[in-house]
C-alpha cells in the first residue's frame, strides 16, 4: 500500500473490557469539583479574579478524588464513576437545581444524581447567587436583545450558561517541554516585566496564575504516580503490577517534563485534554492534529525498536476510550439540541503541513483504525482532504464510514485554507488548520474562535417580514411595512434583509455581552497558558490574549428560505397567481393543517397530566390525551379554505427546489445565504476580533424548528428546519450527485466558521471495493466544486422504518437492492421490508 | 466536417443519475424508449412501446416518453461531469433497446465522447448488425444481455429467438472495445446451473470477453404493469437467494471468466 504501513492490528481484549466498563453504570453527577471550587472562592474574596481562578483550579487538583480504572494504560479521570460529570456553578446553576428530580429520568442524556450530591450542590449554590457568569451577562445585554433571544429568533445560550471551550491548545508544546517548560516561559515573561509598566498589575497576576496552574497540574500527575505505586504494591497479578509501575513512572515524568517515548506522549496528551475540561465546562475542546504532533514520538520509538505498532495502536485505542469517559450535564432543552452526551472533541487526521506538503502518516491510518476498534462517538474524528491526499487513506476512511458510526467527517483543504486566509490568517497558519467541535476550522494553538457563538434561525426572519417586525404577538424588531402593499420582489427581499440586519445587531449585542462577562468572571489561566500569544500579551484568552480572535454564530434554514423566496418570487411576482396576503394568511393558518403532530400531543398531554397531578387532581391519562389532542389538532379552517391551501401547497411543490442541481433554485440559495453571511463580517467582538458566519445547526434544527411557524416553502409549523446546508428534507429528489452539486453552489468560503452537509447513505450503497471507490469519487466530486465539509449518516434500521412511515422526508435515500441501487421510498413495501431485514443483519 | 450530433432527436423516458451498476464509476443512465423484446420479467415495461404512454402509479398518472434533442439530454448528463472524472464514470444508454433508435444512440454516444465521458450501452443486440457498427467508435463498454442459449425458450419468454443475438455477440467480441456479458437470472426461466453454465461457456468462447455479470431477478417493476393496464405474468416468483446466486457464480466461474453478482 503506497508509502504507508497499514497494520490493521486487531482490537485487543483490554480495549473491549475498557469499553464494556465504560457502559457498566449509568452516568452520574458528582459534586467534588463544585464543592472544592466554592471552598476556594470563599477563601479568596477580594483577590484579582485571575488569581482566584488559578487558586480554585489548584485547590481542585490537589483534592479532587482520583481513580485508576481497571485495565487502564492511560490514567486520569475527572470523576469517580465512568462517563460521569462534575458541575460548574460559576457559570450557572439554576437550571440544574430546578432539574435535580428529573435529570435522571429525562429522555435526552439522563444523569443519575444521589441525594447526597443534591444536598452538597444545594449548599454550594447558596454561595453563587449573584456571582455567576450568566447573571453578569444578562445585566450586560441590551433589553431589545434579551427580548429577541427570549422569543427564540436566535439563541446564544451555549456560552451564556457554560464555559466556552472550542479551542485546540498547544499539545505539541507540552509534549516537548512539559509544564515545567511552560512555567519557565511564564517566569521569563514575568522577569521581563517592570513594576512600572502600565499593565503590570494585570500582566503579573496573569503570569503568576499560569505558574500556579502549571504547579497544580504537575502535582495532580504526581498524585496519580503515587496512587499507581500504591495499587502496584497491593496487586497480586504480576502483569498488572508491572503495568501500574510503568504508569507510575509515566506520571512521575509527564506532563512535568517533555515526553521521551510515545507512551509518555500519550499520557501527557491525556492530562492536558482532561484537565482543560476540569478548568471550565466549555465543550469542543478539540485535540486537533493528533496524528501530526504525536508522530515524532511514534517514529522515534519505531526507529529505535522500542515499540510495536500493535502496542501503539492499543495506546491510541485507550485514548479513544478515555475521550468517551468525559461527560457534561446540560439543561434539558440543550440536551435535546446536543443529544448523545457529546463533547465534540474533534480530532483530525491527514492534510498538509505549513509548507503545503501532504503529511498523512501511519498514525493517520491508526486513528481511523482506533475508531473501527472502539466504535464510539468520541473523538469526533475528521479527515482532511485535498488534491494531494493519498487515495488509500480515503479508502480507509470510507471503510470507517461504511460501519455506520457516522465518522469520520471530511473537510476540504482547498476551500478552508483560502477561507481562513480571507480572515487575515497567514498562509502557513491556514495550512495548519484543524477542526473545532462540529465543523469549525481554526489555526490550532493560536486562536480563540468562539465558534459556537449562537444559533440563528433564518426562517424566523421570514416571520418578522410577514409580521412587520412582530412574532408571537411581540414587536421584537423594526417595521418594514405591511407585506400586502409590496409591489415588487425586490421590496420583499429588501424587507428580509433589513429585518436580518437588525436582528444581527441584537445577536451581536447578546454575544458581546456574554463575551465581556467571561472576561470579567471566568478568565482561564490554564487554557491560556497553552494558546499563543497569551503569555506574550500578558492576558487570558477571555481578555483577548490569543493571536487570532473570532466570534462565529451559526445561521441555519438556508434551504427553506431559498425555496420560500423562489416560491414568493414565482407565484406572487412573476406569475401573479397568489398574493403576499394569501401567503400571510396561509402561514398563519399553517396551510390549513393542524399545528401539532402525535408526538407533540403526547408530550403536551404528559405535561398537563403532571401539572394536574401536582395540583392533587387525578385524571385518567387517556382522558387528558383525548382532550389535549382535540384542542391541539382542531380543524379551524373551512373546507373551502383548506382546498385553497391545498392548491397553494401543490403550486409550491411544483416549483424547483434547492438540492436538485437546478441553477435557478441554487442561485437563490446562494443569495439567501449571503443575506446572513455578508453583514456578519462587519461586526467586531470585545477581544478585538471579527465576526464570521457559519452555516450549520448541530441538531438544533429540530428543537428550534419546533418554535418556528409555517414557512412559504410549504414547511409546516413546528416541523424541523433544514439540516445544515443540506436541502430541506425530502426536497432533493435527483439523487446524491445532484444534491451535492447544489450544496456546493453555495459560497462556502464566506461561511468561514464552517458549513455542515449531511448526506444519508445505506451501508449497501457502499458495498464492496467499488462501493468505496464510488463513495470517494462522490466526495471528491463535491469537493472539486468547492464544498467545504461532508459527513455521512449511514442509515440504521430505525431510519428505514421511519422512512417507511414518513417517505416524504426520505425521498433521496439510496439503497442497494441485490445488484441494483434505487431510491428507498420508490420500492414496494415488501422490498423495503427485505432491505430492513438486511440492515438488521448488517448484510453488506 | 463532424455532423451536428447535438441536433439529433430521439425518444427517451427517463434519465437517472448516480447509477453505480451499469458500467464503471458514477454514471448517468439515459433510458431510450422502444424495444424489440417483450421479456416477461422486464422491470421497465414502460420502455417497451415506442409510442408515448400514460402510466398510473400510486394514484398519479404521468406521461411516459418525450422527444428530445441530444443537446437537451447532454445538458442533464454533463451536470455530473466532476463525478465522472473522479470515478472514471460517464454515460450509459439503456432502455428499451437503444438499437431501435440507432441514429439517436450514435449521436448521444458521440456527443459524450466529444465531452470526454466514458460511454456504455446496455443492449440485447437484437438488431441488424449494420445498426450496431456506427456506434462502436464511440462506445467504451458494450453490456450485452444473453438470457438463454435455447432459442425456443428464449422465444417463449422474450418473444424473440436468440440466433441474431448470438451471431452479433460473436462479431462484437472482435469489434467492440470491450464486451461484457450480462445474464438476468430469472427463476423458472434460466436459473438452473445447467442453463447458466451454457451461457457462461458461450461467453467464455467469445474472444476478448473476460467478464460475466449475473443480475439477480428483482421485482422493482412489478407495480408498473398494472399502471400500464397490463398483467404481470410472473407474479409468484421470488428473487433468487444469496446462496443460490453464489452457487451459480461458482458454476459460471469454472469457465475461467471473472464472474460477479450484480453490475
Amino acid at each position: 500500500m503506497a508509502n504507508f504501513k497499514q497494520y490493521d492490528t486487531p482490537k485487543t481484549a483490554r480495549v473491549s473490557r475498557l469499553v464494556e466498563n465504560l457502559f457498566a453504570t449509568p452516568p452520574q453527577i458528582e459534586a467534588d469539583r463544585a464543592v472544592l471550587l466554592t471552598e476556594s472562592y470563599r477563601a479568596t474574596e477580594g483577590e484579582p479574579i485571575v488569581t482566584r481562578r488559578a487558586k480554585a483550579f489548584e485547590h481542585i487538583l490537589r483534592h479532587i478524588p482520583i481513580t485508576i480504572r481497571p485495565d487502564e494504560l492511560i490514567v486520569g479521570s475527572s470523576t469517580k464513576a465512568p462517563r460521569s460529570c462534575q458541575t460548574f456553578p460559576e457559570y450557572s446553576y439554576d437550571w440544574l437545581e430546578a432539574e435535580f428530580d428529573t435529570v435522571a429520568t429525562r429522555s435526552a442524556d439522563p444523569f443519575f444524581i444521589s441525594e447526597e450530591t443534591k444536598a452538597a450542590l444545594r449548599e454550594v449554590h447558596t454561595y453563587w447567587k449573584g456571582k455567576t457568569n450568566v447573571e453578569l451577562a444578562t445585566s450586560l445585554m441590551a433589553p431589545e436583545a434579551l427580548k429577541a433571544f427570549n422569543v427564540g429568533i436566535f439563541t446564544t445560550g451555549n456560552y451564556f450558561y457554560n464555559g466556552i471551550g472550542h479551542v485546540c491548545v498547544q499539545y505539541d508544546k507540552v509534549l516537548a517541554v512539559g509544564f515545567d517548560g511552560v512555567r519557565k516561559e511564564a517566569r521569563a515573561a514575568l522577569a521581563a516585566c517592570s513594576v512600572g509598566d502600565a499593565d503590570y498589575a494585570k500582566r503579573s497576576h496573569f503570569l503568576n496564575a499560569v505558574i500556579r496552574s502549571c504547579d497544580a497540574v504537575i502535582a495532580y500527575a504526581k498524585r496519580y504516580a503515587a496512587l499507581a505505586r500504591e495499587e502496584a504494591a497491593a496487586c497480586v497479578d504480576d502483569v498488572r503490577k508491572q503495568e501500574l509501575l510503568i504508569i507510575a513512572a509515566n506520571c512521575e515524568r509527564v506532563p512535568e517534563f517533555g515526553a521521551r517515548t510515545f507512551y509518555e506522549a500519550c499520557q501527557s496528551f491525556w492530562f492536558v485534554q482532561m484537565l482543560l475540561q476540569v478548568e471550565s465546562s466549555g465543550h469542543s475542546i478539540s485535540p486537533g492534529r493528533f496524528d501530526q504532533y504525536m508522530y515524532p514520538y511514534y517514529k522515534a520509538d519505531m526507529d529505535a525498536g522500542r515499540i510495536t505498532p500493535a502496542f501503539a495502536q492499543e495506546l491510541i485505542d485507550c485514548i479513544w476510550v478515555k475521550l468517551n469517559d468525559l461527560n457534561k450535564v446540560r439543561d434539558a432543552a440543550s440536551a435535546e439540541g446536543f443529544a448523545g452526551y457529546s463533547l465534540f472533541q474533534n480530532l483530525i487526521a491527514g492534510g498538509q503541513d505549513a509548507n503545503g506538503v501532504d503529511v498523512t502518516n501511519d498514525l493517520s491510518f491508526m486513528c481511523l483504525e482506533a475508531t473501527l476498534h472502539v466504535h464510539l462517538p468520541a473523538p469526533s474524528l475528521s479527515v482532511r482532504v485535498w488534491n494531494g491526499s493519498p487515495h488509500d487513506f480515503l479508502i480507509k476512511a470510507a471503510t470507517v464510514t461504511r460501519t455506520g458510526v457516522g465518522l469520520p467527517a471530511y473537510y476540504n483543504d482547498e476551500v478552508i485554507i483560502p477561507a481562513l486566509m480571507s480572515r487575515g490568517i497567514s498562509l502557513e497558519d491556514a495550512r495548519n488548520y484543524c477542526i473545532i467541535g462540529c465543523v469549525e476550522p481554526q489555526c490550532p494553538g493560536k486562536t480563540d474562535g468562539w465558534h459556537d457563538a449562537a444559533f440563528f434561525n433564518m426562517c424566523r426572519i421570514m416571520e418578522l417580514v410577514f409580521g412587520d417586525g412582530m412574532v408571537d404577538g411581540v414587536q421584537v424588531s423594526i417595521h418594514t411595512g405591511d407585506v400586502s402593499t409590496f409591489t415588487t420582489f425586490e421590496q420583499f427581499w429588501d424587507a428580509y434583509q433589513r429585518q436580518m440586519d437588525y436582528m444581527l445587531t441584537l445577536l451581536v449585542n447578546s454575544d458581546n455581552a456574554i463575551d465581556a462577562a467571561h472576561a470579567e468572571r471566568c478568565p482561564l489561566p490554564f487554557q491560556s497558558a497553552l494558546v499563543d500569544d497569551c503569555i506574550a500579551n500578558g492576558r487570558t484568552m477571555q481578555e483577548g490574549g490569543a493571536h487570532y480572535n473570532f466570534t462565529g454564530p451559526q445561521g441555519f434554514g438556508v434551504a427553506n428560505m431559498a425555496d420560500a423566496m423562489l416560491a414568493i418570487k414565482t407565484l406572487v411576482f412573476d406569475r401573479k397567481e397568489w398574493t403576499l396576503a394569501d401567503f400571510r394568511q396561509a402561514l398563519a393558518d399553517n396551510f390549513g393543517r393542524p399545528v401539532a403532530d402525535e408526538h407533540q400531543v403526547t408530550a403536551v398531554a404528559a405535561q398537563v397530566a403532571a401539572a394536574l397531578k401536582a395540583q392533587g387532581k387525578t385524571v385518567a391519562a387517556e382522558a387528558v390525551a383525548a382532550a389535549v389532542a382535540k384542542v391541539m389538532t382542531a380543524d379551524t379552517v373551512s373546507p373551502e379554505k383548506k382546498a385553497r391551501y391545498d392548491r397553494l401547497l401543490a403550486d409550491i411543490d411544483a416549483l424547483p427546489k434547492f438540492g436538485n442541481d437546478n441553477a435557478e433554485a441554487d442561485e437563490m440559495a446562494r443569495a439567501v445565504a449571503y443575506t446572513y453571511t455578508r453583514p456578519m463580517e462587519k461586526f467586531k467582538n470585545p477581544r478585538g476580533g471579527q465576526y464570521q458566519a457559519g452555516l450549520y445547526p448541530v441538531s438544533a434544527n429540530v428543537p428550534l424548528g419546533a418554535q418556528t411557524g409555517a414557512t412559504p416553502d410549504g414547511r409546516l409549523a413546528k416541523t424541523p428546519v433544514a439540516d445544515g446546508v443540506s436541502p430541506a428534507a425530502g426536497r432533493d429528489t435527483h439523487g446524491p450527485t445532484a444534491a451535492a452539486s447544489s450544496v456546493a453552489r453555495l459560497d462556502h468560503a464566506i461561511a468561514s466558521n464552517g458549513t455542515l452537509y449531511n448526506m444519508k447513505f445505506h451501508p449497501t450503497a457502499l458495498a464492496g471495493r467499488s462501493g468505496l471507490e464510488n463513495f470517494v469519487a462522490l466526495l471528491r466530486g463535491y469537493f472539486d466544486q468547492k464544498g467545504m465539509h461532508m459527513q455521512f449518516n449511514v442509515v440504521s434500521r430505525e431510519t428505514l422504518l421511519d422512512a417507511q412511515a414518513h417517505p416524504e422526508n426520505y425521498r433521496s435515500l439510496v439503497v442497494r437492492v441485490a445488484g441494483y441501487s434505487a431510491l428507498f421510498t420508490t420500492l414496494s413495501r415488501s422490498l423495503q421490508d427485505d432491505i430492513i431485514r438486511r440492515t438488521e443483519q448488517g448484510g453488506f | 466536417m463532424t455532423p451536428d450530433w447535438y441536433a439529433v432527436t430521439g425518444r427517451i423516458f427517463d434519465i437517472q443519475k448516480f447509477s453505480l451498476h451499469d458500467g464503471p464509476g458514477i454514471r448517468t443512465i439515459v433510458f431510450l424508449k422502444g424495444c424489440y423484446l417483450r421479456c416477461k420479467w422486464c422491470c421497465n415495461p414502460e420502455s417497451q412501446e415506442y409510442h408515448i404512454q400514460e402510466m398510473t402509479l400510486g394514484g398519479k398518472t404521468r406521461t411516459v416518453g418525450r422527444d428530445v434533442t441530444v443537446e437537451e439530454v447532454m445538458a442533464e448528463v454533463r451536470k455530473d461531469r466532476t463525478y465522472y472524472r473522479r470515478s472514471h464514470g460517464g454515460l450509459t444508454l439503456s432502455g428499451g433497446e437503444s438499437l431501435a433508435q440507432p441514429a439517436f444512440a450514435q449521436a448521444l454516444l458521440a456527443a459524450a465522447k466529444e465531452e470526454g465521458f466514458d460511454t456504455a450501452m446496455e443492449s440485447t443486440a437484437c438488431a441488424p448488425y449494420e445498426h450496431i457498427t456506427p456506434l462502436l467508435p464511440y462506445l467504451d463498454h458494450y453490456l450485452l444481455d444473453i438470457k438463454h442459449m435455447d432459442s425456443h425458450k428464449h422465444m417463449a419468454f422474450t418473444t424473440q429467438p436468440n440466433e441474431q443475438i448470438l451471431a452479433n455477440a460473436r462479431r462484437l467480441a472482435v469489434e467492440a472495445k470491450e464486451l461484457i456479458i450480462r445474464v438476468p437470472v430469472i427463476p423458472t426461466f434460466n436459473d438452473s446451473p445447467e442453463e447458466i453454465r451454457a451461457i457462461a461457456e458461450f461467453a467464455a468462447s467469445l474472444p476478448n470477453v473476460r467478464e460475466l455479470h449475473l443480475l439477480p431477478y428483482h421485482r422493482l417493476g412489478q407495480d408498473k404493469y398494472a399502471g400500464l393496464g397490463r398483467t404481470y405474468t410472473l407474479p409468484d416468483i421470488m428473487p433468487p437467494s444469496d446462496e443460490h446466486m453464489q452457487a451459480l457464480r461458482k458454476v459460471a466461474a469454472e469457465t475461467g471468466l471473472r464472474v460477479q453478482i450484480g453490475g
